[in-house]
């Protein structure tokens, strides 16, 4: 008797040990429709797999798509790997295998598509917060189903509020394409995908067929408020675009506020400092590159000062060989530094060549990042934030410094300063060097949005003028209220006239509005404007 | 002094392009010289020109090219039509890069400039048209002195981003070119070129004439009273904005004439001729020259020229730097020009120093 049961015993356990070494062709095997003949079944199988919550479930499919998931007899499958085989049901390694008689499971369209929205319903459940939110978003967008079930477990196990919203968003749409949802499910579908408001929703809630009658009249709705909603969203990327357009015309335009605005030096080569400030940023970035590499995301932070240096030198040096004997001659002074202009283009050219010169993005600087409905680049955010710091160091210097105070005297009244001890020709020559240092900081920034190339500073010159004059000579707020109206202005005339049309109207603008204010937005009040 | 100077000028204009003309029919002087000597002749009235502005009035406009090269698209649109069917598509109405355009039918504002009269009269009617209103707005509303002169750059700048535009129907970037009869007649026949050269050098002597008629009538002396002291003058009762606006517009159609006999000796006009860059250069001509002589103006505008012409053949890179620094020696050393090197020192008191802007 106890051998009986012994033999018994150990029969079980054989038993036992043969169903888990070999599993069995049982209906709950989530692999076995995979090893099927046809499409059907092989479709039928990614989708069982899918929903099985099998560990090997991902690796399973993704093998499938890449053609590398093979069939033996009785349902075995095994995964082609460089070093190997692997089972697919336990994912080890799988020695003896009969490999004759493996052949790759089939493709077509259909399992394709499967074994997509199979591995887009897996990843909803990817540790990783990044990976579940783009597999939301690609079904929210393919509107399918069949992965309302999955999403509906996902959503129960999601932690993350911000993928938590994007996953019902994408349940709504799969919600609205499945038959059996109720008319007040549908509602709140259609209300989830309103809340949502971009391209995408406006798209779905516009292209909804087959609803009950009050359904499709929240989708019609909803997409009326989404329009409205993508207007308002188009307004503030316009103003982003123009606030940024502004910020370059405020750095180009800000030196020019000093020395035309402040001096009344009429400088035609501003535009060739700002030339000057972006050829020694390609300088610094090419000594980094060379000589230490390590240091190239702070290229920019060491090519601002050095550009103020070098730009604000060569002013200095322009201001005491030149300028100084043609003041109270503001036209003679335009055509002497126009000469001026026409040289330092010819010196940079023969110095780094007529081509233009690659100025790297450090890596801080490049990218995006979506903010509501609006794209913000990270270097024209950097930009705009550099051209307030740039602006608000230049009035903190006017204001509180004691350089900025005797350039205040000098420019109000000149024999009044100099009886008062102030070294006028030396104030001169440091108010000139300023704006023509500030114009350099400008060029570091426009190297990275423009061509780096003996031009660059002409095509800033005449803008430059209009915008200092727009303003109100000698106003440094005017500046920057001129620079980002005109850019703004611009940036809004441009869809509607064309980019060529629209900056051609605001040059009309400009003409007639200088005809109305011939001083600008904001004159200087006073006697000393008529001399 | 001056009026010897101008019958001095006059004479050699009218001679040295007469003696050329009469070189080229017997083969001694090269037919590119003549077009080239015609070339600088246009330029030199669009000096002219500016002086006129400029030395008289006060008024620095940086944008004269522009009424230049309005009055050069008025004749490259007359020598267009010109062309008829013996352009690249043969298209007997359509200029070719309409057809190129896919345009179907000519624009309304390019009929009639098939004939020759009304083209002319459109050369010197736009540019005059622009300035007039131009200079009605700027000069009622007492805009002087360096902000005309950043208005009247912008003013270029608009007008050159403008025919850069396919849609403007000037052919866009390339603009016109490939002409090929002025008036029935070859343009690359060298009687042709000969006759080209001698209008302008005969209107050159005519402007010259105009020009100084002008500046020493009546209604010179109350220009250069404008031109010192603008308010002064308004105070005595003269209405300067109608000196101005009278001198402005004169000015501007000389530029025209001057455009209109330019484009058929260089073959080609396209937008660049409406960079402010060759507004600026054709100011430092009359600063080479001697501002307020009329012809030093005429004087700086070949000097200038034929060293541009040397220089770009000779030594490409130093042309830049060369015109550079002389703008820059020009306004340091010589704020009268070469004319003014000549002028007796006894002739003028220098003008007192002016204090700085204040």
């Amino acid at each position: 008797m106890p051998l009986l049961r012994h033999l018994y015993f150990l029969a079980c356990l054989a038993l036992i040990a043969a169903s888990l070494a070999q599993p069995a062709m049982a209906q709950d095997d989530p692999f076995a429709g995979l090893a099927g003949d046809s499409f059907d079944d092989i479709r039928h199988g990614i989708e069982t797999l899918a929903t099985s919550g099998a560990p090997t479930a991902a690796a399973v499919i993704a093998a499938l798509q890449e053609g590398n998931l093979y069939s033996g007899p009785d349902a075995a499958l095994f995964i082609k790997t460089d070093d190997g085989w692997l089972d697919a049901r336990t994912g080890k390694p799988a020695t003896e295998v009969a490999e004759d008689a493996l052949s790759p499971v089939k493709m077509n369209n259909g399992v394709r598509r499967a074994a997509e929205a199979a591995m887009g319903s897996l990843e909803l459940y990817s540790p990783d917060a990044a990976i579940r939110r783009h597999a939301a978003e690609a079904v929210l967008k393919s509107r399918d189903p069949a992965a309302l079930e999955g999403l509906t477990r996902a959503l129960a196990k999601e932690s993350d509020a911000g993928v938590r919203r994007i996953m019902e968003q994408a349940r709504a749409s799969a919600l609205l394409a499945t038959p059996e949802t109720t008319e007040a499910e549908r509602l709140a579908a259609v209300a989830t995908l309103r809340a949502r408001g971009d391209l995408d929703a406006r798209a779905m809630l516009a292209s909804l067929t087959a609803q009950p009658p009050a359904v499709a009249e929240a989708a019609a709705t909803a997409v009326i408020a989404i329009d409205r909603m993508l207007q308002l969203w188009g307004l503030a990327q316009g103003v982003f675009y123009g606030l940024s357009l502004g910020s370059v015309l405020l750095l180009a335009a800000a030196g020019l506020a000093i020395t035309f605005g402040v001096m009344g030096v009429i400088n035609m080569a501003h535009g060739e400092m700002v030339m000057l400030g972006a050829y020694t940023t390609f300088v610094v970035q090419d000594v980094i590159k060379s000589h230490a590499p390590y240091l190239f995301e702070a290229s920019l932070f060491i090519a601002v000062p050095l550009a103020f240096l070098v730009a604000g030198a060569v002013g200095i040096a322009v201001e005491r060989c030149m300028l100084r004997f043609l003041y109270g001659r503001p036209l003679e002074t335009l055509l002497a530094t126009w000469g001026l202009s026409l040289a330092m283009q010819q010196t940079v050219r023969s110095t780094f060549g007529a081509s233009n010169r690659e100025v790297s993005t450090p890596q801080w600087m490049s990218g995006a990042t979506q903010w509501g409905g609006i794209t913000i680049t990270y270097n024209r955010l950097v930009i705009i934030v550099f051209a307030a710091l740039v602006v608000a160091a230049l009035m903190a210097a006017l204001r509180y410094t004691a350089l900025g105070l005797r350039m205040r005297a000098v420019t109000q009244n000149r024999r009044m300063a100099a009886a008062m001890g102030i070294r006028t020709p030396w104030v001169d020559a440091l108010t000139f060097g300023l704006g023509s240092g500030v114009a350099g900081m400008a060029g570091v920034a426009l190297s990275q949005i423009d061509n780096v190339s003996p031009n660059l500073g002409q095509g800033y010159i005449i803008d430059s003028f209009m915008v200092v004059v727009f303003g109100g000579v000698g106003n440094l707020w005017g500046t920057v209220v001129s620079a980002l109206t005109l850019g703004t202005v611009n940036k809004f005339l441009e869809p509607l006239a064309g980019a060529v049309l629209g900056k051609i109207t605001v040059l009309v603008l400009l003409i007639l509005f200088i005809q109305r204010k011939p001083r600008g937005m904001f004159p200087i009040k006073g006697r000393a404007v008529e001399s | 002094m001056s009026k010897v100077s101008t019958i001095l000028c006059l004479v050699l204009i009218l001679g040295g392009a007469g003696l050329l003309a009469a070189g080229n029919a017997t083969g001694a002087v090269p037919t590119y010289a003549i077009s080239l000597v015609g070339k600088y002749l246009c330029y030199a009235m669009l000096a002219l020109a500016v002086d006129l502005v400029w030395g008289f009035a006060g008024i620095l406009s940086l944008g004269h090219a522009a009424f230049f090269a309005l009055g050069g698209y008025a004749m490259g649109m007359y020598l267009m039509r010109q062309i008829g069917t013996r352009g690249v598509y043969g298209n007997a109405i359509l200029p070719d890069f309409m057809v190129f355009l896919n345009w179907k039918e000519l624009p309304w504002y390019w009929h009639g400039f098939d004939n020759p009269l009304f083209a002319i009269l459109i050369a010197l009617a736009v540019p005059g048209l622009l300035a007039f209103v131009f200079g009605w707005f700027a000069f009622r509303s007492r805009v002087s002195g360096v902000y005309l002169s950043i208005i009247t750059q912008a003013l270029t700048y608009a007008l050159l981003l403008a025919f850069f535009r396919n849609d403007m129907g000037f052919g866009g970037n390339n603009g016109l070119t490939d002409f090929k009869d002025i008036f029935g007649f070859s343009l690359q026949s060298d009687g042709v070129r000969r006759g080209l050269l001698l209008a302008s050098a005969g209107f050159l002597a005519l402007q010259l004439v105009v020009a100084r008629y002008v500046v020493t009538s009546r209604f010179g002396k109350v220009l250069i009273a404008v031109r010192d002291t603008e308010s002064r003058t308004r105070f005595l009762g003269y209405r300067p904005e109608r000196y101005k606006l009278f001198v402005f517009v004169l000015s501007a159609v000389m530029a025209g004439i001057g455009g209109a006999l330019y484009v058929p000796q260089v073959g080609i006009i396209n937008p660049s001729e409406f960079a402010p860059a060759n507004s600026i250069e054709a100011v430092i001509w009359v600063a080479v020259g001697g501002r307020g002589t009329l012809v030093g103006a005429i004087l700086g505008a070949l000097l200038v020229n034929a060293g541009k012409t040397y220089f770009t053949g000779a030594l490409p890179e130093l042309w830049l730097f060369a015109l550079g620094a002389l703008f820059i020696l020009v306004t340091l050393l010589l704020p009268k020009g070469i004319l003014g090197l000549f002028a007796r020192s006894t002739a003028r008191p220098a003008p007192p120093v002016v204090e700085p802007a204040e």
